[in-house]
């Protein structure tokens, strides 16, 4: 097989306090694959997160991205390749216009002029943002931040997005249109969860985390359906909700 | 979650003082207030001419003095002080609409009154003129240090962010009995904000987490 878009092996960290937060991660994502991070609260998902672009150093074990091992001496390239969307949008767009916000990563890379027009422009269209480009951040609906705040991290071209928790705090009406965004990209992603049915409405395949290691890599509908592997890692479908009973799932 | 509600000192208008550059207004806020703040205190007349000159810009802006007076409030604390002059003070006693008062404190009340009035309607009206990011282009303009520029225009986008996680506070304390206004309880309101600052200081870090994720290195570009 091709070289991994993302991977992680043997991961482990503890935090300066000694609390242990992963024990051996092993992970691997391919180019143009969409991924599913579950795992119940406190099982190491965000830390893993922060470990994909050298925001924390691994303890043990070893993260590449598309063969580049994740090292201060990379650290420019390698936060070009991975992109992480944060949770809340308020931590992300942090200028005074939506412009300055998505221009803030390429232009960090030295992108200037016609060039860092175009790609924020680009990167406002694919997630359907570009009339309000002159907007400050905060006085857009949740949902179009959340959404601006995915355009800041395409706008640098990654290789694979990461996103946390990319559907909490939105109503149903902005959570499709997010993931109609999401299935439009051209790109891998890996996305953190608890969220389940979006989970299967938009990754193929899931990896669950729990206590620091990962129990499960399959495909999500394998995961959703296997009771007892859900119920031993606090794992819950929201009620009414049973994936066999659904006929086709939107690829 | 409340989003903002647009900049609250900002009167929107076309004016020419609403048109002047931004680093000529400050420029020009600057210089007068060296001024009033050098007249001497007892020179009624020149303090006259300076708040009639103020007043000619606040009408060429076309701000209406309704939109501005009210905002003057945050003067109160010197008002009182101000006020309080006149009775504390050392000195030789004179008589005002029968209270005796100390002299020295009393001109040196008024002054402080004045200049302190001159002041804040002069900066307002540079807020009520001038939109913050404006402002901001205009001291950078001003070869004001990157740093400092930047922390304002931080402050300029958490502001709105961070008064609204303060009034949802505010109301998860009323929703459980508490009234913030009521002195019995300022401790618990001492405590919550408290709370906010650390809420605030951890969203800082965030920020700049995703900073560093979109390759900051110190310049903002």
């Amino acid at each position: 097989m091709s070289t991994p878009v993302l991977e992680v092996r043997g991961l482990a960290f503890a935090y300066p306090d000694g609390h242990q937060a992963l024990f051996g991660v092993d992970l691997h994502v391919h180019e143009g694959e969409r991924v599913a991070l579950l795992g119940p609260n406190g099982a190491g998902k965000t830390t893993l997160v922060l470990h994909l672009n050298g925001i924390l150093t691994a303890g043990r074990g070893k993260v590449t991205v598309s063969g580049l091992p994740v090292a201060k001496e990379h650290l420019k390239e390698i936060r070009r390749r991975v992109g992480i969307v944060f949770q809340d949008p308020d931590d992300q767009l942090f200028l005074g216009t939506v412009r300055q916000d998505v221009a803030f990563g390429p232009a960090n890379l030295g992108l200037k002029g016609a060039q860092l027009d175009r790609r924020v422009m680009e990167a406002l269209e694919r997630v359907g943002m570009a009339d309000y480009v002159d907007r400050p951040p905060h006085h857009l609906s949740y949902g179009q931040r959340r959404r601006v705040a995915v355009a800041t991290v395409l706008a640098m071209e990654p290789e694979i997005l990461v996103l946390d928790e990319p559907s909490s705090n939105l109503d149903p009406a902005s959570r499709r249109e997010l993931a109609d965004i999401l299935r439009s990209l051209d790109v891998t992603v890996l996305m953190v969860t608890h969220d389940l049915p979006y989970a299967l409405e938009l990754c193929p395949r899931s990896v669950v985390l729990s206590d620091g290691v990962v129990v499960a890599d399959r495909t999500t509908f394998d995961v959703l359906t296997d009771d007892t592997l859900m119920a031993a890692h606090r794992l819950e479908l929201p009620w009414g909700f049973d994936p066999r009973r659904i006929d086709s799932l939107p690829r | 979650m409340g989003a903002g509600h647009g900049p609250r000192l900002y009167f929107h208008g076309h004016s020419a003082v609403h048109r002047a550059p931004a680093h000529l207004k400050v420029l020009g806020l600057l210089g007068f207030m060296l001024v009033v703040v050098a007249t001497p205190r007892q020179s009624y007349a020149a303090f006259a001419v300076e708040a009639a000159a103020l007043l000619a810009v606040v009408a060429l802006a076309r701000v209406p003095l309704g939109y501005l007076l009210p905002r003057m409030v945050v003067e109160l604390p010197f008002v009182v002080f101000a006020v309080l002059m006149p009775f504390i003070s050392h000195g030789p006693r004179t008589e005002v609409l029968g209270l005796t008062v100390s002299e020295p404190g009393l001109v040196a009340g008024t002054a402080l009154l004045v200049k302190g009035s001159i002041g804040v309607l002069a900066s307002l009206t540079l807020a009520a003129t001038t939109e913050p990011p404006d402002l901001l282009r205009g001291l950078e303009r001003l070869r004001v240090p990157d740093l400092i520029v930047q922390i304002m225009g931080f402050m300029i986008r958490y502001l709105d962010v961070v008064t609204a996680e303060l009034a949802r506070m505010m109301t998860a304390l009323r929703s459980r009995g508490c009234d913030p206004r009521s002195p019995r309880h300022w401790p618990v309101l001492a405590r919550s904000l408290g709370a906010l600052f650390i809420r605030s200081y951890e969203r800082g870090e965030r920020v700049h987490l995703a900073m560093l994720s979109r390759g900051y290195d110190g310049r903002l570009p």
